[in-house]
């Protein structure tokens, strides 16, 4: 193995990481919603204001908060990962 | 309040003429550009990231989720919003997991894929059988909603809007390919989320723009149970398996994988999902403003007497907030939202059958283009006619099952076999090949025997299997079967290639 494909093996654990982390909160987010749903009715009907259960607002934070991962996913790739590649890319000339 | 649904609507008509129209034109202009197998399967490569992300919600978003999700939250309040979420969180794992190595390492469809590093034949048809059961599948419940839906819609016969619909869509995909279908659901998804937006905020109007309002008036009206879960999530483990069927299933959808070939790079897929993601997201949650606007403003007991399911409801608030014209614009999105899932669920099929099936199983992998352009189209000609048999045959059938179907094959079968080939080096030819295979049958044996078939359809008085979703079982199942399959037997040659997987991941040439 010469280093340019141990730097791209490294960089492709990387990612995998990274995407594991990110998806793994993205589970436990949208489960933890479905067994709150599941095991504690009650408390997602809670009104935490005039019109606004607690269920309807986690509702719409889970949404929210898969923009926020894929935001977040963005950001690592776009700074760091595109910029690893390109650095490996130009060791080749 | 009196409706003039499924009656004779000369605006509804005149603005479906317009979208039919228009994307007719556009099929004409794509047609001149498609010359070759790889203008017809991708566009030859040539969408850019914005316009792949609406295209992507355009496939994706079907008539079940707009017209459905409203009426489930317009008759069950919170419950509806389950499924809304459930819809959109595959986004993310699509983006984290295979939307940019799946660009780099295929050609045509996500099965390039999984074949890269093993051996052809085995690998293509066993993923070929899935691919083919979740586009059937899934047809069968876009066909059958379609005929059910412009009955209701335009007061047309079952049989001749099923028909329509079929006819329209083989001449976008035959003619014009990959353009065209892409074009389409660029305008499709534009139309929807302009519609759902205007319907939106002419709701919110009513309730001094606050959706706070909107929610208290619907509590005093129902109950403050419409805020809070209800029935419709009961058992637990039957939630969470149908949460992973959606969440997986998303990132196993043949028809969404391949549009990840119609851009130029990783780059671009990668900005393609976000796209798609903000809006599909932005859409469901608009979904909650309809559903509850249309249970406040058109009452629950008007939405049941035109459709049980509910399915109405978003037209009728349409018609009540903005006469006979807005729900004739509103039933044309809804025909145009069809069109463009049918489309995209059509072209993969056919790239399947031509690319995977017949160009490297029983052609080696050795054809000239002109042969492969004229079996894709004769291909999705064939699906196309296919669609619309088995649209009439199904008529009157409860298909709602079906898509939870597609998800779960999709998932139980494209998705573990897509990831573990691309991330696992141990992936052998029989791993791969007994996973698809055990996610596929394990999902169709167990919605057999799940309360789904046989206590709503068979009218049996229990069902062997409790899930309503083979999800939780099947999905495990064939990750367990791939990696034990492949711990029996390595396979040299596939574990040599897959340092060239590992490169190609980052990068479509081989660095």
């Amino acid at each position: 193995m010469n280093e340019r494909s141990r730097a791209l093996t490294a960089l492709a654990n990387e990612r995998w990481r990274i995407s594991f982390w990110l998806t793994s909160a993205m589970l436990t987010i949208y489960f933890g919603f479905i067994l709150l749903i599941a095991y504690n009715k009650p408390l997602l009907g809670y009104l935490i204001a005039p019109g606004l259960s607690l269920g309807i607002l986690l509702g719409a934070l889970v949404i929210v908060a898969a923009w926020v991962l894929i935001y977040i996913y963005i950001r690592w790739a776009n700074t760091y990962y595109d910029k690893q590649l390109a650095k490996i890319r130009g060791d080749e000339q | 309040m009196n409706t003039t649904l499924g009656q004779f609507n000369p605006l509804a008509i005149s603005f479906f003429a317009i979208f039919i129209a228009t994307s007719l034109g556009i099929t004409y202009w794509a047609a001149k550009q498609t010359k070759s197998t790889a203008h017809f399967y991708t566009a030859g490569g040539n969408i850019s990231g914005f316009q792949n992300g609406l295209a992507l919600a355009g496939d994706y978003m079907s008539a079940a989720s707009f017209l459905g999700i409203a009426g489930l939250v317009a008759l069950n309040g919170f419950d509806g919003l389950i499924y809304s979420i459930g819809f959109l969180v595959g986004w993310p794992v699509v983006m984290f997991l295979i939307a940019e190595p799946l660009r780099n390492l295929g050609k045509y469809t996500f099965i390039d894929v999984v074949a890269y590093r093993l051996r052809q034949k085995p690998v293509r048809i066993s993923a070929a059988i899935g691919t083919l059961a979740v586009v059937v599948f899934y047809l069968i419940a876009q066909m059958v909603g379609a005929g059910n839906l412009i009955r209701l819609l335009f007061g047309m016969d079952y049989n001749l809007a099923v028909m329509i619909v079929g006819g329209v869509m083989l001449a976008y995909v035959i003619f014009g390919g990959m353009m065209a279908t892409t074009w389409v659901q660029i305008i499709k998804a534009i139309l929807l989320l302009s519609g759902t937006l205007l319907l939106a905020i002419l709701v919110l109007a009513q309730f001094n723009f606050s959706p706070l309002n909107l929610f208290q008036a619907a509590a005093d009206k129902y109950g403050a149970g419409v805020l809070a879960p209800g029935k419709l999530v009961s058992d637990p483990l039957d939630a969470i398996s149908l949460g992973l069927s959606l969440m997986l299933g998303t990132a196993g959808l043949p028809h969404i994988l391949m549009r990840f070939y119609t851009v130029r790079n990783a780059k671009a897929a990668r900005t393609s999902v976000m796209y798609a993601t903000i809006v599909i997201g932005f859409f469901y949650l608009l979904t909650f403003i309809l559903g509850f606007g249309a249970m406040v403003l058109v009452g629950q007991d008007g939405i049941k007497k035109i459709d049980a399911g509910g399915n109405m409801a978003a037209p009728m608030l349409a018609q009540f907030l903005g006469g006979d014209a807005f729900l004739g614009f509103i039933a044309a999105v809804s025909f145009a939202t069809i069109l463009a899932v049918v489309a995209g669920l059509t072209l993969s099929g056919a790239a399947t059958l031509s690319h995977d099936l017949w160009v490297n199983v029983v052609r080696h992998g050795a054809t000239d283009e002109t042969e492969e352009f004229r079996v894709a189209r004769a291909a999705t000609l064939l699906l196309g006619v296919l669609a619309i048999i088995l649209g009439i045959v199904f008529q009157g059938e409860n298909v709602a099952y079906m898509v939870g179907l597609a998800f779960a094959i999709a998932a139980s079968c494209n998705f573990p076999a897509l990831l573990m080939s691309m991330m696992w080096r141990g992936l052998t030819t029989i791993g791969a090949v007994s996973s698809m295979l055990a996610g596929t049958i394990s999902s169709l044996v167990l919605i057999y025997l799940s309360p789904t078939i046989q206590v709503t359809i068979l009218k049996h008085a229990s069902a062997p299997f409790p899930l309503k979703n083979p999800g939780l079982i099947s999905i495990p199942l064939a990750f367990a079967v791939g990696i034990i399959v492949s711990l029996l037997k390595s396979e040299r040659l596939a574990s040599e290639r897959f340092a060239e997987v590992e490169s190609r991941i980052h990068s479509e040439e081989v660095l």
